[in-house]
C-alpha cells in the first residue's frame, strides 16, 4: 500500500471480481498481504467480506482478476491445488466431520497423505495450543460452540498453512467464550507468525487482533489501514458510522488557523444527516494553507439541495458569527486542515466527550463546551450511551457509577466538553 | 388364529430341521436381493451424490424424475424387464428371462431410484459450508465428494435398509422375470404366493415368518452400526 513496503506480498489480489446473478458483487482493484501480517475485513452484512476470503482462497471462481501467491501467478505459475495447499480456512460454524476431535484436527493433514506418526505429533501438539486434549477422544457432534470452534483452529493450524483465512470465526459465540478464544487465537497467530485474514462484523475483536483493517461496502474496499488510522481518521461518512464513531454532525468551515478550525453546525435541524456519502477518495485531509480568515463563495454543488430554513447554507456566510451569537449555530472548534466554505462532517467519538452537571463549575481544557439536555440514557454494557443535546447531537459514554454520582436522567442539563482534537472532519464530497 | 399359530410352529420347525428346499429358496432370495441391493448402491450413490453436488439445467425434473422412481410399482417394472428380455425383445438374444438374473436386474431397477432419491437428500442436508471447508482443507474433487459421502454415512445406511427391505419383499417383478421356477427363481416371497395359492397356509405363513425374520435381521445388524456411529 505504501510506497516503502519492505517485502514482497504473500498474498496478492489484482483487480478481482466476483459475479452473481449478473450483479458484480466483489470488485477489488488491488489488495497485497505481506507474511505475518493479520488483517481484518470489516463492514456489513452483505459487504462482500465473506466473498472476499473465498476469492482470495480461490474457493470460489473469479469473475476476472489473479491472485499471486509469493510473486507466482495461481493457475499459471502454480495450480489452485498447490496454493489450496498452503491455506487453511475457519467458518463461522465450526463446520466438523462426524467422528472425533483427534480425527478432526487430523484431517487436514491426512488429506495431503502425511505419514501417521507424525500426524500424532502435529495433532497431539494442536490439542494443547487450543485447551482441548481432554476431548480428544470426543466425538464431535457432543462439542458446545467454543469447544467446535477450538477444534475447528486446531484443525487450521494443524496444516501449519501459510495465510489462514478467518470468516467470523467468533460470530456465533457467547462472550466469554469469545474472549478466551480470542486470546488463544492471537497468541497463536502471533507465536507461530501466519499470516491471516479474517472477516468479521465486531470492530472489537479487527481492532485487537489486526495490524491493518480493510473496510468493505457494496463489494468494494473503501479504507485499508492501521486500525488507529481507521478508527480516528475515517475517509468517509459510511467508515466514521460503522466504526462506531456515535457522533457525526455537518457543518461548514468558517475559519482555519494554524491548524484549528473553527465549524459551523446548524441548530437543532432535526433531520438527521445524509446518509448517501460519495464513497472512496473523499475527505483525505489536505495540506493547503488555510490561514485565510475570508470565507470563499459558495460552492456550486452544495447549495443545489438546501432547505431553506437552513440558516448555514441559506445565509450569506460573512455572516455566520453573527447567526452563533444569536443562537443559531454552534461553532466547533476541531483540529485539522481544511479550508474555509468546505462542507464537513464532524466526527466525535463517544468515548471523548466528558459530562457533568450544569451546576458544577469546572474548567476545562477542552475547546468544545456546549450544554446540553439528555435525551436519552441506554445501557451499554459497563457504561451507558447518553445521547445529549446540544443544538446538534451528542453521545457519551458514561460509567454506571457516574450516571449514579452526577445524578444524571433524561431531560436534565448538563455540560458536555470534548477538545478540538477529538473532533475528526470529513470533508463533504 | 390356530392357521397362524401353526404356521409359526411349522416355521420353527423348518427353521431348525434346516429344510434343504427352505434353505435353498432363503440363500437365493438373500443373494439375489442382496446382489441388486448392491449394485443399486453404487448406481444410486454415484448418480445421487452428482445431481446432489451439480446444477444444470432441468435439475428439478430430474430430481421429480429420481423421486417419483421412488415409488415405483414393482409390477410395472416386472412389465418392463420382461419385455425388453422377451424372446423377440430387444435383449431377447441374451436368454435370461426367467433366471436369477433376471431377478437381480429388476430388483436392481426397483432399488435404485430409493437408493438414489435418499442419497440426494441426505448429501443436501449437509451444509453447503462444508465444501468449502473441504475444499480448504486442500481436498481433490474426489477427495471432497469421499469426505461428503462419509459425512452422509448414517442416512447412507438407511438408503442401504429401504433399498434391502424394498426388493427382498417385493414379489411382482420376481415372479414375472423369475417365474417362480421351484430350486431356480423361486425366492421367498414368490413361493409365499404360491403355497397361498394352493392353499398351504401353514406353509405361506412360515416362509412370510422366515421373511420377516430376515429382514429383521439384516436391519438390526445395519441399525447397530448405524447406531454405533452416533454420538451418545
Amino acid at each position: 500500500m505504501t510506497a516503502n513496503e519492505p517485502r514482497t506480498p504473500i498474498l496478492q489480489g489484482e483487480n478481482i471480481q466476483v459475479q452473481r446473478g449478473g450483479k458484480r458483487i466483489l470488485d477489488v482493484s488491488s489488495l497485497k498481504i505481506v507474511s505475518g501480517e493479520v488483517l481484518s475485513v470489516i463492514g456489513p452484512n452483505g459487504a462482500g467480506k465473506t466473498t472476499l476470503l473465498q476469492a482470495l482462497s480461490q474457493l470460489i471462481r473469479l469473475g476476472k482478476g489473479d491472485i499471486y501467491f509469493l510473486g507466482k501467478k495461481v493457475g499459471a505459475d502454480m495450480p489452485p491445488l498447490d496454493y489450496r495447499r498452503c491455506l487453511a480456512m475457519v467458518f463461522q460454524e465450526a463446520l466438523l466431520f462426524d467422528t472425533t476431535v483427534y480425527a478432526n484436527v487430523a484431517s487436514g493433514l491426512k488429506i495431503r497423505g502425511v505419514k501417521s506418526p507424525e500426524i500424532v505429533s502435529i495433532v497431539n501438539t494442536r490439542l494443547e495450543q487450543f485447551g482441548i486434549v481432554h476431548l480428544r477422544d470426543r466425538s464431535a457432534k457432543t462439542l458446545s460452540g467454543g469447544e467446535a470452534q477450538r477444534t475447528s483452529l486446531a484443525r487450521a493450524f494443524a496444516i501449519q498453512p501459510q495465510i489462514l483465512f478467518l470468516d467470523e470465526p467468533f460470530a456465533a459465540l457467547d462472550p466469554p467464550t469469545r474472549e478466551s478464544l480470542l486470546e488463544d487465537l492471537n497468541r497463536v497467530l502471533r507465536t507461530s507468525g501466519t499470516t491471516a485474514i479474517m472477516a468479521t462484523h465486531d470492530q472489537v475483536e479487527a481492532l485487537r487482533l489486526s495490524d491493518r483493517i480493510a473496510v468493505m461496502n457494496e463489494g468494494r474496499i473503501v479504507q485499508i489501514g492501521p486500525p488507529a488510522e481507521i478508527m480516528n481518521h475515517p475517509v468517509n461518512e459510511f467508515i466514521a458510522s460503522f466504526v462506531g464513531v456515535e457522533t457525526i454532525i455537518e457543518g461548514r468551515v468558517i475559519k482555519c488557523e494554524r491548524g484549528m478550525a473553527t465549524i459551523a453546525v446548524s441548530k437543532n435541524s432535526k433531520t438527521p444527516l445524509a446518509h448517501t456519502f460519495p464513497g472512496g477518495g473523499a475527505g483525505a485531509e489536505t495540506s493547503v494553507d488555510c490561514s485565510l480568515l475570508t470565507f470563499p463563495k459558495e460552492r456550486g454543488n452544495a447549495t443545489t439541495n438546501q432547505s431553506s430554513d437552513d440558516p448555514i447554507n441559506s445565509t450569506p456566510s460573512i455572516h455566520l458569527e453573527t447567526l452563533a451569537e444569536r443562537a443559531e449555530v454552534s461553532l466547533l472548534e476541531a483540529a485539522g486542515q481544511v479550508q474555509p466554505g468546505e462542507g464537513v462532517f464532524c466526527c466525535i467519538r463517544p468515548e471523548h466527550v466528558t459530562i457533568y452537571p450544569g451546576w458544577r463549575h469546572e474548567r476545562s481544557s477542552a475547546r468544545n463546551v456546549f450544554p446540553a439536555i439528555i435525551d436519552r440514557i441506554i445501557p451499554a454494557g459497563p457504561f451507558h450511551k447518553v445521547h445529549l443535546n446540544g443544538g446538534f447531537p451528542l453521545v457519551a459514554y458514561v460509567t454506571v457509577q457516574s450516571i449514579e454520582d452526577l445524578g444524571l436522567r433524561v431531560g436534565a442539563t448538563v455540560i458536555a466538553s470534548f477538545k478540538a482534537t477529538s473532533v475528526h472532519m470529513i470533508r463533504r464530497g | 388364529m390356530d392357521i397362524i399359530f401353526e404356521g409359526i410352529k411349522q416355521a420353527l420347525s423348518l427353521l431348525i430341521s434346516l429344510d434343504p428346499e427352505v434353505m435353498g429358496i432363503t440363500w437365493l432370495s438373500l443373494k439375489v436381493s442382496g446382489t441388486a441391493t448392491l449394485i443399486s448402491l453404487f448406481i444410486g450413490i454415484g448418480i445421487g451424490t452428482a445431481v446432489a453436488l451439480t446444477t444444470f439445467p432441468g435439475r428439478q425434473i430430474v430430481v421429480s424424475l429420481i423421486n417419483t422412481g421412488m415409488a415405483l410399482p414393482p409390477v410395472v417394472v416386472g412389465l418392463f424387464v420382461t419385455i425388453l428380455l422377451w424372446r423377440n425383445g430387444p435383449f431377447g438374444a441374451l436368454e435370461i428371462l426367467y433366471t436369477p438374473l433376471a431377478i437381480i436386474i429388476a430388483q436392481a431397477i426397483i432399488a435404485t431410484p430409493i437408493v438414489m432419491g435418499i442419497t440426494l437428500a441426505a448429501m443436501q442436508q449437509l451444509p453447503r459450508k462444508l465444501r468449502l471447508q473441504i475444499l480448504a482443507l486442500g481436498a481433490t474433487r474426489f477427495q471432497m465428494v469421499w469426505l461428503l459421502i462419509k459425512e452422509a454415512k448414517l442416512s447412507l445406511m438407511a438408503a442401504v435398509m429401504a433399498g434391502f427391505g424394498g426388493v427382498i419383499s417385493e414379489v411382482g417383478a420376481s415372479i414375472m422375470v423369475g417365474g417362480n421356477i421351484k430350486g431356480y427363481t423361486r425366492v421367498l416371497t414368490t413361493a409365499t404366493v404360491m403355497e397361498t395359492s394352493k392353499g398351504n397356509f401353514d406353509v405361506a405363513i412360515a416362509l412370510g415368518v422366515i421373511l420377516l425374520i430376515f429382514a429383521f435381521a439384516i436391519n438390526l445388524v445395519l441399525t447397530r452400526v448405524q447406531q454405533r456411529e452416533r454420538p451418545r
